[in-house]
Parts: C-alpha cells; sequence; structure tokens
C-alpha cells in the first residue's frame, strides 16, 4: 500500500503520471502534503471524468523539490505514452519527464522556472477535449498551493479580438488578393503567437510579403517590442522597417523609407548616449545664462599655459570652486523625494571621441591644484581615446561641464544627463562692446555660459547665485592658481 | 622501483609494446624513447618535481607520454622530398589537394616517397575553402554574439553589456582572411617538404599513369607507382532546386556570407544545417528546416539528438517540417519571395508551399568524380562514389582490386570528414610503402559545432544494440552531465550530458556521445581509447586535470560498470 508509484521510483525512472480520477488502485499515503488533500477532494467530485496529474518525480534520492526547466508541450497538446512532456532540473541533472497514458494536456499547473515539490501536481491531462475546460477550473483551484498558470500570472491581456493593423501609418500590404489568402507567419512569430495565446489567424502581417512578423504577434498581445531582439544590423542592402529595434518608443513609428538609404548600427558608446538621452526626457530641467568678461582667464591662460594647463583645466578649477559654496548645484535627485548631496566635486568633461560622446571625470576637482588637475585630464583624455577608460573614470561625474566654444558656437543648450544636478554649457569668448555701470562702452572678451539643472532640487535663484559666484571666479582667477 | 628517468631510458613503455595493433604504427616518435636528449631529462626532472608536489602516483602513463620526443625530430631527419623507384616519374601522385591529399603527401615525404599533388582549384579543397574552416569563423561570431546577447546569462556573471551588434562585412571578412591563412599554411607546408604541386586538372589515363592540365590547354602525362584519388565532393543539390547563389544557396555561397536573410529555410537537419541555423539565428535570422526524415538531426544519437533539438532547437527563432521533401525551390524574382514547395515524403501529397527570404540547399554533398579517366582502369562510380575496398584500393567493374590506384576522402563516401580522408590517406601511404594498415573508422570522431558542440565517435546507442543483438552481447549505457562539472559551472554552461555505450563484460567502449561546451575537444579521450583498443578498465586510472571540462569524461570512465575482467594492463609502480 504504502509503496506507491511515488515513493518507489528510482532515480533513472523518469515516466510519471498517475490517475486521480475513477482509479481502482490504491492511492499513495502523504500525510501532510496539502496538495495531496486537495486532489482526493477533487476525486469525489469528478466521478467518471479522466483527468489526471502529472507529478513532480523524484529524479534522485536526495531531491525533495524540483524546478521546471521547460515544458516541451504546451496547453492543448496531445499526448500519446512515452512521450517527454516537462523537462525537470533535480540536484543533479535535467530530465524528460514522460507520461504514462495518452491524452490532452490540459493545463500546466507549474509554470517553467518555478519549483514544486516532489509529488505536486505539476500539470494535468485530460483524455477528452471535453474535459479540458473542467481541467482548467482545476488548475485554477489549484493556484491556492501551486503558482497558477502562465495565462493567468501573465501580466499580458487577453488579445483583443480586432485584428490589430492599425500601425500610425497604413502599410501598402503588396499582397494581392487572390482569393483566400494563405497566412504566412515566421518562426519566431509561431513561437510568440502560442506563448501569448494570440490568435495569428486573426492578425494582418505587416512584413515583407504581408508576412505576420514577430512584431506583428508582440502588438496583438499589447507587449512592447522585445528589447533584446537580435538586431540584424546588415550595413548593406535593403533591411526593411528593422528600424522600429532602435526605437524603444512603445509604438514606434513608422518612417517612410528613403530607398538607397545606409542603416548603421549603433556602437555600445552610442547605444549608450541614446538610452541615456531618452531618460533625461523625465527629468524637469530649466536653464540660466550668463555673460562672463574673460580677459582675466585669458591673461592667466596666457601664463600657465607653458606649464601645461588647459582652459578645461580652468573651468573645470572655476566651477569646481564655485559649486563649494554652492553644494546644491553639486546635488543629485535620485528618487524624486531627496536631495543627494554629493561629498566630492567631480567634474565631468563631455569630450566628442570618434564619433562618440564621453564624459571623463575630474575627481575632486576643488581640491586638486591647477597643475594635478591638467595633468590628470590629459591622462583621462588618452585614455578615452584608447577606450580605457574604467567606468569609475566616466560615470561617477557630479557636475558636466560641456565646451563648444572651440568651435565659435556664442552659446548653446546642454542636455542634463540622468543622475546629475546641473549641467554647464560654455560657449565661445568673443570680443563684445559692453556698457559699464558708468555708461562707458569697451570692447572685452566675454563668453556666454548657460546652465541647465533639474528643477526638482536646483531653483532659479540657486543657479543664479552659483553662476554669479562662477563669473565672480572667473573674472578674478588669482584665487585659480593658489 | 625504479626512477622515472631510468625508466623512459631502459624500460619499453607500455605504449610501443601495445602498438602491434598497428593503428598507432604511423606515428614512428613512439620508438624513438632511447634517444631522450638531455634536455629531455632535465624537462623530465621538472615534471618530477611537479608530480612529488602533488603525491599522484599512479598517473605513469602521463609520465611517459611527455618523456616522448617532439615529432618534429622525425621530419627533421628526412631532408624533402625523395627520388623516385626506377623508371616511374614519381612515387606517388594524388590527384586532389583537399586535406586528405595534403594529409597524404606530407605522410608519404615523411615515407621518403617522391611525391606529386595535382591541384585542380585552390590548395585546400572544400574544408579549407569552403567548409569546415570558414564556417568555424562563423561559428566562433555566432557564439559570441549568442552570449553577448543572452542577458540572463551576462547577468549572472555580474556582467552588463549594451546591444550587441555586428557589422556583416566584417564577419564575412574574418572567415575569408581565416579560409586564406590556413590555405597558405597548408600550401607552405607542403613547398617546405619539397612536395611538387602540380596545377591543372588531373585525370587518370591508364594503370600508373596520370595527366594534368588546365581543360583545353596543354596537358601533360607523368608516370607514379601509386596514385590517390583524393577529389573530394560537392554540395549535392536535389532535383527541383534552382541554386541562383543569392536567395538560394549552398554552403559554398553561405560561407560568403552576403546577406543575412531576415527568414531562411534551411533544407537538410544534418551537421552542416545545424550549424548553419546556429550562426543565422545568432545573427538575428528566422529559420526554418526542412527534414525529410521523421525526424531533426538523423544521424545523431536519438538521446543527444533530443537534447540537442530541446537546446538548439526549441528556443531559438527556428520552427521545422519533417517527414517532407522540397521538390521545388524557386529562388526570389519579380517581387516574389523564395517560394519552396513541399510534399509528404512518404505519401508524396503536396503539403504546403513556403514563402521566405532565402533558402540554404543542405542536404549533403555528392562526390566530384566525373572527368577522372576512370573508364581507363575501367572503374564504374556508384552513384558517382568511387568503389574502394577497406583499404581504400579502388574495386573495379569485375570486382577486382586496380593495381597501385587508392581513393580516399568524400570520394570514395566511406566517412565525409576532411580527418577521416586524411587519416585514410596516411593509412595508403602505409601500405604503399610496405606496410599493411587498415583504418579503424568508427575510431574516427565527428563534431558538430554549435552552441554548445555535438560531437560522437563510434555507435549509436541503436547500431550498437542491433550489433549486440546480432553478435550476442550485452551492452550498458554511462552518462555523466555537464552539471555536475566545476568548470562548465564556472562558465555557466551547465548544459549538456555526455555517454558512452560500452561492453559490460569487457570494458570496450563501443561509442561516445558528447553534447555540451567543448564537445569536439572532449571527444578525443574517447576516440583515442577506441583507436588504441583501450578498455575502459584501464582508461578510468588516467587522471584528469581538475577543474576541467575533461572530468566529464572521467565521469563518464569511472561510472562504467565492467563485470568480470580486471585491468588488462597492470601499470608498474613507479617512484617518483
Amino acid at each position: 500500500m504504502s509503496s506507491s508509484l511515488l515513493q518507489s521510483r528510482v532515480p533513472t525512472a523518469l515516466s510519471f503520471s498517475s490517475s486521480i480520477a475513477g482509479g481502482t488502485k490504491p492511492q499513495w499515503r502523504f500525510t501532510s502534503a496539502p496538495a495531496v488533500t486537495f486532489t482526493r477532494r477533487t476525486r469525489n467530485s469528478t466521478i467518471h471524468a479522466k483527468i489526471r496529474e502529472i507529478f513532480m518525480p523524484a529524479l534522485s534520492s536526495t531531491m525533495t523539490e524540483g524546478k521546471i526547466v521547460s515544458w516541451i508541450k504546451s496547453e492543448g497538446d496531445v499526448l500519446s505514452k512515452g512521450e517527454s512532456v516537462v523537462v525537470v532540473e533535480s540536484d543533479k541533472a535535467d530530465m524528460d519527464v514522460e507520461t504514462f497514458y495518452d491524452g490532452i494536456l490540459a493545463a500546466i499547473v507549474v509554470a517553467e522556472g518555478e519549483s514544486a515539490p516532489v509529488g505536486a501536481p505539476i500539470g494535468l491531462l485530460a483524455e477528452t477535449e471535453a474535459e479540458i475546460e473542467e481541467a482548467k477550473a482545476k488548475a485554477a483551484g489549484a493556484g491556492s498551493s501551486a503558482p497558477s498558470t502562465p495565462a493567468a500570472s501573465a501580466p499580458s491581456p487577453p488579445p483583443p479580438p480586432a485584428p490589430v493593423a492599425a500601425a500610425p501609418t497604413p502599410v501598402a500590404a503588396p499582397v494581392a488578393a487572390d482569393g483566400p489568402r494563405k497566412i504566412v507567419s515566421t518562426p519566431f512569430a509561431k513561437k510568440l503567437a502560442k506563448q501569448h495565446k494570440v490568435d495569428i489567424n486573426k492578425l494582418v502581417g505587416t512584413g515583407p510579403f504581408g508576412r505576420i512578423t514577430p512584431a506583428d504577434v508582440e502588438a496583438a498581445a499589447g507587449i512592447a517590442p522585445a528589447k533584446s531582439s537580435a538586431a540584424p544590423v546588415t550595413a548593406a542592402a535593403h533591411a526593411p522597417a528593422a528600424a522600429a529595434a532602435a526605437a524603444p518608443a512603445k509604438s514606434a513609428p513608422t518612417f517612410a523609407e528613403i530607398p538607397g538609404a545606409t542603416i548603421v548600427p549603433f556602437t555600445t558608446m552610442q547605444a549608450a548616449v541614446s538610452k541615456n538621452m531618452i531618460e533625461s526626457l523625465s527629468v524637469p530641467t530649466f536653464r540660466v545664462g550668463y555673460p562672463i568678461i574673460t580677459d582675466a582667464l585669458d591673461a592667466l591662460y596666457e601664463k600657465v599655459k607653458p606649464k601645461g594647463v588647459t582652459m578645461t583645466a580652468l573651468l573645470a578649477k572655476a566651477a569646481a570652486m564655485a559649486l563649494v559654496q554652492h553644494p546644491v548645484v553639486n546635488a543629485s535627485c535620485k528618487d524624486g523625494k531627496s536631495f543627494t548631496y554629493n561629498s566630492s566635486i567631480n567634474i565631468a568633461v563631455a569630450v566628442a571621441i570618434n564619433g562618440g560622446l564621453i564624459t571623463p571625470v575630474l575627481p575632486d576637482a576643488d581640491k586638486l591644484d591647477l597643475y594635478l588637475l591638467s595633468q590628470k585630464w590629459k591622462e583621462l583624455v588618452e585614455k578615452a581615446r584608447s577606450k580605457q577608460l574604467q567606468p569609475h573614470e566616466y560615470n561617477s561625474g557630479t557636475f558636466t561641464l560641456s565646451n563648444l566654444g572651440m568651435f565659435g558656437v556664442d552659446r548653446f543648450d546642454a542636455i542634463l544627463p540622468p543622475g546629475q544636478g546641473a549641467i554647464m554649457a560654455v560657449g565661445a569668448s568673443k570680443p563684445t562692446a559692453v556698457a559699464d555701470k558708468d555708461g562707458y562702452f569697451s570692447v572685452k572678451s566675454q563668453m556666454l555660459v548657460n546652465v541647465t539643472a533639474d528643477h526638482r532640487i536646483v531653483y532659479g535663484a540657486d543657479l543664479a547665485a552659483f553662476l554669479k559666484t562662477f563669473a565672480k571666479i572667473v573674472q578674478e582667477p588669482d584665487s585659480l592658481t593658489m | 622501483m625504479q626512477s622515472s628517468i631510468s625508466l623512459s631510458l631502459s624500460s619499453p613503455s607500455p605504449i610501443t609494446a601495445r602498438s602491434n595493433c598497428g593503428v598507432d604504427s604511423y606515428s614512428p616518435h613512439l620508438f624513438f624513447n632511447n634517444t631522450t636528449t638531455p634536455n629531455q631529462l632535465r624537462f623530465c626532472g621538472l615534471r618530477r618535481d611537479a608530480f612529488s608536489g602533488c603525491k599522484s602516483s599512479s598517473s605513469n602513463n602521463a609520465i611517459r607520454f611527455n618523456q616522448l620526443p617532439p615529432t618534429n625530430k622525425v621530419f627533421a631527419s628526412l631532408s624533402g622530398n625523395g627520388t623516385p623507384s626506377k623508371g616511374f616519374d614519381y612515387d606517388l601522385v594524388i590527384i586532389g589537394a583537399g586535406v586528405g591529399g595534403h594529409g597524404a603527401a606530407l605522410h608519404a615525404v615523411e615515407k621518403g616517397l617522391k611525391t606529386a599533388i595535382i591541384e585542380g582549384d585552390v590548395v585546400g579543397g572544400t574544408c579549407v575553402n569552403r567548409g569546415c574552416v570558414p564556417s568555424k569563423a562563423l561559428l566562433a561570431v555566432s557564439g559570441r554574439m549568442r552570449e553577448l546577447q543572452n542577458e540572463p546569462h551576462m547577468k549572472s556573471f555580474g556582467l552588463q553589456v549594451a546591444a550587441a551588434g555586428y557589422d556583416r562585412q566584417g564577419v564575412a571578412d574574418h572567415a575569408q582572411s581565416l579560409a586564406t591563412k590556413i590555405r597558405n599554411n597548408l600550401t607552405n607546408s607542403m613547398k617546405a617538404l619539397g612536395v611538387d604541386i602540380l596545377t591543372g586538372f588531373g585525370a587518370v589515363v591508364g594503370p600508373q599513369k596520370v595527366k594534368y592540365g588546365k581543360v583545353g590547354g596543354t596537358e601533360t602525362i607523368i608516370t607514379a607507382k601509386d596514385i590517390i584519388i583524393a577529389t573530394g565532393s560537392v554540395p549535392f543539390v536535389p532535383k527541383g532546386v534552382e541554386v541562383d547563389g543569392k536567395t538560394v544557396i549552398t554552403s559554398d555561397h553561405a560561407l560568403k556570407l552576403e546577406t543575412v536573410p531576415e527568414w531562411i529555410v534551411i533544407v537538410g537537419s544534418g551537421y552542416i544545417g545545424l550549424e548553419f541555423s546556429d550562426v543565422y539565428t545568432a545573427l538575428g535570422s528566422e529559420v526554418t528546416f526542412v527534414e525529410a526524415l521523421d525526424q531533426l538531426m538523423p544521424g545523431f544519437d536519438p538521446e543527444i539528438g533530443k537534447l540537442a533539438q530541446r537546446v538548439l532547437i526549441n528556443p531559438r527563432k527556428i520552427d521545422f517540417h519533417t517527414g517532407v521533401f522540397a521538390t521545388k525551390i524557386t529562388p526570389a524574382k519579380d517581387g516574389k519571395p523564395v517560394m519552396i514547395e513541399l510534399i509528404d515524403a512518404k505519401t508524396k501529397e503536396p503539403k504546403d508551399t513556403l514563402e521566405v527570404d532565402a533558402a540554404l540547399i543542405a542536404t549533403g554533398r555528392a562526390p566530384f568524380t566525373e572527368g577522372l579517366g576512370l573508364k581507363s582502369v575501367n572503374v564504374q562510380t556508384q552513384r558517382g562514389f568511387i568503389p574502394v575496398d577497406e583499404r581504400m584500393r579502388v574495386i573495379d567493374t569485375k570486382k577486382k582490386l586496380v593495381p597501385h590506384l587508392y581513393c580516399i576522402g568524400d570520394a570514395n563516401g566511406k566517412m565525409m570528414l576532411a580527418h577521416a580522408a586524411s587519416a585514410q590517406g596516411i593509412s595508403v601511404v602505409e601500405q604503399v610503402s610496405g606496410k599493411d594498415h587498415v583504418l579503424n573508422h568508427l575510431s574516427i570522431p565527428a563534431a558538430c559545432f554549435t552552441h554548445p558542440e555535438i560531437s560522437m565517435v563510434g555507435l549509436t546507442e541503436p547500431q550498437a544494440r542491433e550489433k549486440a543483438e546480432k553478435e550476442g552481447f550485452e551492452i550498458s549505457i554511462a552518462k555523466t552531465s555537464f552539471k555536475a562539472n566545476t568548470k562548465a559551472l564556472a562558465e555557466n554552461e551547465g548544459e549538456g550530458i555526455a555517454k558512452m555505450i560500452y561492453r559490460p563484460d569487457n570494458g570496450e567502449i563501443l561509442g561516445v556521445h558528447i553534447f555540451g561546451m567543448h564537445a569536439a575537444d572532449l571527444i578525443h579521450e574517447a576516440s583515442n581509447a577506441i583507436a588504441l583498443g583501450t578498455r575502459i578498465q584501464d582508461i578510468k586510472y588516467a587522471v584528469h586535470a581538475h577543474p576541467t571540462l575533461s572530468e566529464v569524461i572521467d565521469e563518464l570512465f569511472k561510472s562504467a560498470k565492467v563485470v568480470g575482467c580486471v585491468s588488462s594492463v597492470t601499470p608498474e609502480a613507479v617512484a617518483v
């Protein structure tokens, strides 16, 4: 009696399924397994139906629970005796579990990736199609002890009944209306449809020759395009509508295709830039500009240039010194609820490099002297060129400096990088007619700086005060060399 | 108790003693044990230190192997191509400069034969130019792509990788430059030994007579004591298939990777088809297999095939039609896609028409034996293959052996693998230099370089069962999993099994099948054991470095249960 099928299993025997309804043979005894108690009750309620359970087998003597690696069969598949149904991972190996009976896999009780104790039902086998519904109801009820079916746990809504052909711009389907249209769907589209329970026959394909693509199925299932789609990035020839993969927008608009266009995939660096730029859209920013007379700074630069000091170092040092007095501009807002005041002032400086953009960081720019900063900067640029920068050397900035002055740009607007409080855009220093407070005109070198800041933490007055300090330091730059 | 040094100088190594089986007799370095040079002694001394630290006293074999002088000593003693026998231009002429011909040529020179090789196309043949070599380059790329795209896999290492992409031309160039490099290596190795490389299309014109030259141009006739045909094969294209080289292609075109179609049908799910499915899906294509037999991956051990399907097919963007023939394949033209008409393999009724972007024909290979002048020696090909006996001697229409004419490699169809061709070539050279030699084809391993790899040697389980029933012996199966292997787990590649079919009564290994990381490299321990006739009860004491993947095989040997047979070699205790 007590040596049930279950307990007598040796590791090599993998088949497992036992009749629970109408079965005449003695059932196993488990004294404290709730799942089994449940099973018995069902047995009383359904007298004639032949619904069998597939159990988590014991694959080794030490196994107490098993993980479902994958269901080889899906719900609704017809099984024949001896066929592999599911793959179970034990503490030692993955093994196929076979069915002892013919039938239809009515319901999957324990989904892929989930675990169940040895002996617990993991799926239900119906003998006829008529019993599938009943088995499903039972599986739903079993949700109390075991994880529910993938259908119930999946966050995706049931497929909309109407065919989802409505992309913003209707694609001119070149399919000729030749009687009952043959439905062509790609292998992955079929797999996705099965996985998300989308009726592929109701879809209208938007792929080449009107075929149903994985994207069509995903649209019908109401899920965003898989982000890790293998990105077919052929640089040449025709690459129809693959552009959607690049934009993570939820309903990627289809752009008109211009013949002969070349598609060049993002490099890793470019992809990272793209990602950061999209992320920046979630931060409410504002900008404050300030004109600064640079005659004194230029004079200082001429003096220290022979010692290897660069303009970048001068500006970084000036910004760092101003930040010391305005810690809020050096802060960042990480969660939308609090200020994060950074303990050090790390000035990131945007650099264009081989078609990319990177921000090497001058750490503790307020503490290092100009010469050390310049030296450090030289090192960083060299590393950036040879792609040797370590992550902390480009992602630890607390404030960013972007200078396009050398190109003659008079002013511009920078995008605030996620995770920082402010970024300063520096324009070119140009001879400008300036009126002083007494109304006398003179020609001075003037540059415009424009700071973009996160308004959740930095307010207008903060930024204005910071800029005033910065301007003072630049206009009286002697403190920079101290 | 001898010291290891004196052992290497005086006592015969057990390997030499066992080499009467012939298989390893072409490894002359085994007999050079007594000529160990002083620097080997020093080397040995180093090993001794290493071993004494490990307290590993049972690894005698390992030590003896290490004492063998390097093979190049043997080559060094022979300076270049030999002089021909009287009355002949050459001792040996090989038609075809693929891997088979190359292997034969090298060995022939080593044996002192005056050798010429006729190459009609490019040195290296299919393997180097349109087969194994460039495909390995593509597979190297696909393996990396697969890894980089597998986010959970990367995450489990704690690595973060942003969107992996590729440049098609760059991938294609890698394959091409690898082929060029290997081809040059092959050419140089023959030139260095002084093998005469004759250019042109070679053909037999009579007994011991070969002509070569450009088709329609001047032809030269040369005489040779022995002739080896090694002309290889070309992709087999079934009737009804129109290959345009752009949308309907063979492996020859696919290896150039001129396009990466969005959706490609691969006709045939053997190892060529399987490898290409690995490449294409890694590069973002979707794949549909068309297989005439009822199961995918025919030819593999069914259990391995099943697991491979679960790992290599099901989770990937692949679907398949089995039990169907592709009767008509039309390339894409006039704004229409590639059309593939399928019929049921048994009922011959039309089943389906596939409309896809491209089709790769991977239905096997056909021997390239036309225009070889076989009529002059009264030989008739069978489905294109040249009939040979177990010693690769060509058989004529009267079932008689054609003297001095041999055929190796794909052209004889015995085992269409590059390394089999080479082994057959070496076997023939052994024979023509006066030593009988029969190659044991069951000891030749085969591998499929998918991710993970599949490899095999010897019989599959059904084949072994059939043989066992016929000959009346028992077989047993041993299995080990990669899941329990430290190195595999460190690499997060625990998926895989190794399986051995063996005779429990005498410990003979009948077949070994491996599916898992680096399976292609792991198989050789088993293939060597089969080739040398090593039994499980002996090899199970061999030591494997820890932690390595080779321990999967170690465990396989150790888990086998051999009854009623003690170790055939009692290793002498050696003090270390």
